[in-house]
């Protein structure tokens, strides 16, 4: 046996144990693409809340304690509008109200006797890159620290880029902030495409819900559905259709 | 608005709410089959939707968005390490803009 086929044997094996391997160290590096992409994006948050006369500590208490994107985003826009707080809280409320679907679905891979508490600061965490990194593992279950290891440098680089952007962004050419703004973006295409490629049921499903939300997108009877909802509602729909076709799940 | 700070902390809570429910109140619960094939299918449904058409207002050019997706498809195809498929979608977008 070459030392390749004995690497992926071990891995195999490993991925097959109730209890994981899997380190705090291992979610730092896993999170890394992460962190690449959310630095120049929060970068932009910053920038934008400046220029939306924000005040700086207000956007820095915004990565802290929210630590979700376009909600931060649209958040920004509302206060410079002027709008309604009851309605600033409700818009993110519905933006960030597919993170239900995201931590139900973690939930249920996080080592079983995991406590309480370690759930509840873990649920932080969970965006929906930390949620697509961590769930397209090969690994069956995780240990709680790999899931922290995942989402605190997430979180990190999250909150250095609105830094960066509050402080010293003033001299980042506009060409290459634009350019950026793919990171994420190519980062789910390549978590995405190689599950497609290996599953029939997977490839279907993920297709559905590219159907569906844009359909919600561009039909004029769903204009005034949020972007928010579309992605809600085409994830359940095409989830519930996979579950109904394919009863075994991504493996039948 | 004097008091921003409370409604940052009010934003904060809605979007933790959401996130932390399902966490501590799905953790260590059997799920029938039906529900088990369900959660299996959400994250590839989720990021189906939340690639497209998002994506296409990425860089504030469909045209640009559409060649970095298309550079970082063609890099996941042959299953590169994700860095390499983030860093051609960037270059791709910039070629796009530099050209």
């Amino acid at each position: 046996m070459d030392l390749e086929t004995m690497a992926t044997n071990s891995r195999e094996s490993a991925a097959q144990l109730p209890g994981t391997s899997l380190t705090f160290t291992d979610g730092l590096k896993a999170g890394i693409p992460i962190a690449v992409g959310y630095i120049p994006i929060a970068i932009a948050f910053g920038l934008l809340a400046k220029s939306a006369g924000i005040p700086n500590y207000i956007s820095l208490l915004m990565s802290l304690a929210i630590f979700a994107g376009a909600s931060q985003f649209v958040g920004v826009n509302l206060i410079a509008l002027g709008a309604n707080p009851w309605e600033i809280i409700m818009t993110t409320f519905i933006l960030n109200l597919r993170h239900f679907l995201m931590t139900a679905a973690i939930s249920q891979r996080i080592e079983p006797g995991t406590s309480k508490k370690w759930m509840a600061l873990l649920a932080f965490g969970i965006t929906d890159e930390t949620f697509s990194v961590a769930s397209l593992r090969r690994e069956q279950k995780f240990s709680p620290k790999f899931v922290f290891g995942l989402n605190l440098i997430a979180f990190s680089a999250w909150n250095a880029g609105t830094w960066i952007g509050v402080f010293l962004a003033r001299g980042i050419p506009e060409s290459l902030k634009t350019s950026m703004g793919i990171a994420l973006y190519a980062m789910f295409i390549g978590l995405l495409v190689p599950s497609l490629k290996k599953s029939r049921p997977v490839f279907i499903i993920a297709l559905l819900a590219v159907a569906v939300n844009s359909l919600l997108h561009w039909a004029p009877v769903f204009n005034n559905l949020s972007t928010g909802w579309g992605i809600i509602i085409s994830t359940v729909f095409a989830s519930f259709i996979g579950a109904i076709i394919f009863p075994k799940g991504v493996a039948s | 608005m004097d008091q921003l700070w409370l409604l940052v902390l009010a934003m904060g809570a809605v979007t933790y709410l959401p996130r932390l429910l399902p966490m501590v109140l799905l953790s260590n619960l059997k799920l029938p089959p039906f529900w088990n094939a369900f959660f299996q299918f959400i994250p590839f449904a989720a990021l189906g939707a939340l690639i497209f058409p998002g994506l296409l207002s990425s860089t504030g050019n469909p045209g640009s968005a559409i060649a970095g997706g298309l550079v970082a498809i063609i890099l996941a195809l042959f299953r590169l390490n994700i860095m390499v498929v983030v860093l051609g979608g960037i270059l791709g977008v910039f070629l796009w803009q530099a050209l």
